[in-house]
């Protein structure tokens, strides 16, 4: 029982910061990231090229990871989404420029990457084990714990520095926000940046112990929604509370379940399907998004 | 329907049927077959999804219901020994029924949500295909007899798929004639009170409500109607590939169906056909481009979109205004 729950936590940590960029994108853009898998996986690979072909210390790695997506993030903001969202009738637009944008990066992770399975060596050896109770490497518990960091640290941005209250005013309300003075063009850019930064980082973070592989980018995306679904769309606190539930649900599932097969997501999905019938707009979102 | 419509149909079927089959015996490119019946179907699926778009609802669902209406022809098929051609309108009808039972509650989400539950939907129909003991699981269901011979009083209209000197062409005619009849029937409905309604539920449902307009049970119809088209389509994919497997139809390909909406625009009854068209033909022609093929497609696909966000048949629109 402890095992299991340390393990949702664990799963749950990497769900919640994931979630948390394509739920930001979500709330400022109107938006559905279909490129964030992709964006994921590419920080993957940078923090692997970095650290395994370059030879520095993960933690550069992990810089470069950061600094990549959130200048590859704001440059695909500035240049692609704010001119079709300016000029196309309808907001759904976007979401094929999006799919496109998912392509684009698979293509580019090809040509760059290669198709092969990238791993980083362990960064902590040793296992943690309690009393056989909770066995847990240390270098999990290590990603854990940055990932939980990472996510308070998320949140105190948003919540006191002068940024991230623009950021929530025009998630709020845009033209109310534009009103009073907030560079509208401006903080879209950033918080595209910054979405595209936590992508980046997780996916820096997970290289060490899954690995990062083309094929990742689109069922990280599926996962993605999958947690902003159940905590509401564009809500800061329902995409941390949609990444642990999801990573609590698979831990459990894959212990319980196992002995019927491999039905894990199926339950997952139809319950996912009969909460929604009775609340559709998530926990903690606003109804009709 | 004018004259000016008449003759634009009547042109359309010359190039379907006469100038296409001339031109693929003139360059002995046979596999254009292959790619013209893919996009003839999945441009009938594309028609679904338009459908769906046009009560303003966003569909990434539909390829779970074409997997569904694969699976359901198929079965019918190789356990049950029923006749393809009747086959075809039950996995249709059967994908309908299922679409009502799913779309009652999701149907009252909207926007990105209601986006996302369909895409969801779409891993659903694959991890049931995969946990079913009917549908074989991963192994799939191969070597599906092709379709037999359909007549009606003793007299053949479609011979035996087995029988015919090359099965290839006659794939192509009979899904383009299933395109033909699709679009038909999506024009007829858009241009019909029906489809009025539809136009008022896409620009504001709490109005069209309040003015006596039932929109949950347009809603129902609307997505029904659109899960059918899927699941024809599905099933005659199936068919043509003698074979069905849990990834005969994923998440990707369900993206692709909207993809097609968008490209070819959200405003015009042809554009799905045209953004299939343009979409599916144009991967296939790109594959002379090695690794690249990838790049160069979602690059284009980025451009078209940068230079008109509102479907390629939007440049229809300019010239009129122009005139």
């Amino acid at each position: 029982m402890e095992q299991i729950i340390a393990n949702g936590l664990y799963l749950g940590a990497q769900y919640a910061l994931i979630a948390l960029g394509l739920t930001l994108i979500f709330s400022l853009m109107n938006v559905l990231n279909f490129a964030h898998g992709q964006m994921y996986v590419f920080g993957g690979f940078v923090t692997y090229t970095v650290v395994v072909q370059l030879g520095l210390p993960f933690i550069v790695g992990l810089f470069a990871s950061a600094i990549v997506l959130a200048i590859m993030g704001a440059a695909i903001e500035k240049f692609l989404f704010a001119p079709v969202v300016r000029r196309s009738k309808r907001d759904e637009s976007t979401m094929l420029l999006a799919a496109g944008v998912a392509f684009f990066l698979d293509a580019v992770i090809l040509l760059f990457f290669g198709e092969k399975q990238r791993g980083v060596p362990k960064i902590v050896n040793g296992v943690f084990n309690w009393d056989m109770r909770i066995i847990m490497p240390y270098d999990r518990i290590l990603i854990g714990v940055l990932a939980i960091l990472l996510i308070v640290v998320f949140i105190a941005f948003m919540n006191y520095s002068k940024t991230g209250r623009a950021m929530r005013a025009l998630a709020q309300d845009k033209m109310a926000a534009q009103l009073m003075g907030v560079n509208v063009a401006r903080y879209s850019m950033i918080g595209f940046a910054l979405g595209a930064m936590l992508a980046g980082l997780v996916g820096g973070l997970l290289v060490t112990i899954t690995g990062v592989n083309l094929g990742m980018g689109g069922p990280t995306s599926i996962k993605a929604f999958l947690m902003i679904m159940i905590g509401g769309a564009g809500v800061i606190s329902g995409a941390i509370a949609g990444g642990f539930i999801l990573g609590m649900m698979e831990s459990v599932g894959l212990t319980v379940l196992s002995a019927y097969g491999d039905i894990t997501y199926l339950v997952i999905f139809a319950t996912l399907m009969i909460f929604l019938a009775v609340r559709p707009q998530g926990l903690m979102g606003k109804p009709w998004g | 329907m004018n004259a000016k419509k008449l003759m634009g149909f009547a042109a359309f079927l010359l190039v379907v049927f006469v100038f296409v089959p001339m031109f693929i015996s003139a360059t002995g490119r046979w596999d254009f077959y292959y790619t013209l019946t893919s996009v003839a179907l999945l441009s009938v699926g594309a028609a679904g999804v338009w459908l769906t778009f046009y009560i303003g609802r966003i569909n990434i669902g539909q390829g779970a219901y074409a997997l569904v209406g694969g699976y359901v022809s198929t079965i019918l098929v190789t356990q049950a020994g029923v006749s393809f051609w009747l086959t075809l309108p039950l996995a249709g009808l059967f994908c309908a029924f299922i679409s009502v039972l799913i779309g009652f509650p999701i149907l009252r989400l909207r926007g990105v949500y209601f986006a996302m539950v369909t895409l969801v939907l779409t891993e659903v129909a694959r991890l049931s295909a995969l946990a079913l003991p009917i549908t074989n699981g991963a192994k799939g269901i191969t070597s599906i007899p092709q379709p037999g011979e359909l007549s009606l009083f003793g007299l053949t209209i479609i011979p035996a798929f087995g029988s015919l000197s090359n099965p290839r062409v006659g794939f192509y005619v009979m899904a383009v004639v299933l395109m033909i009849i699709t679009y038909l029937v999506l024009w007829r409905i858009v241009n019909s009170r029906l489809g009025h309604l539809c136009r008022s539920l896409q620009q504001n449902e709490e109005l069209s409500a309040s003015i006596g307009v039932n929109t949950a049970y347009l809603r129902l119809l609307a997505y029904a109607i659109s899960s059918f088209f899927g699941g024809i389509a599905g099933a005659m994919f199936a068919s043509i590939a003698q074979s069905i497997y849990p990834s005969s139809f994923v998440v990707a390909d369900s993206v692709n169906f909207m993809l097609y909406c968008f490209l070819g625009g959200l405003g015009y009854v042809f554009g799905p056909m045209l953004g299939t068209l343009l979409l599916y033909f144009g991967w296939d022609l790109l594959s002379i481009a090695k690794e690249y093929q990838l790049l160069i497609y979602s690059g284009v696909m980025i451009l078209l979109m940068l230079v008109l966000p509102n479907g390629v048949l939007s440049l229809l629109d300019k010239k009129e205004s122009r005139a």
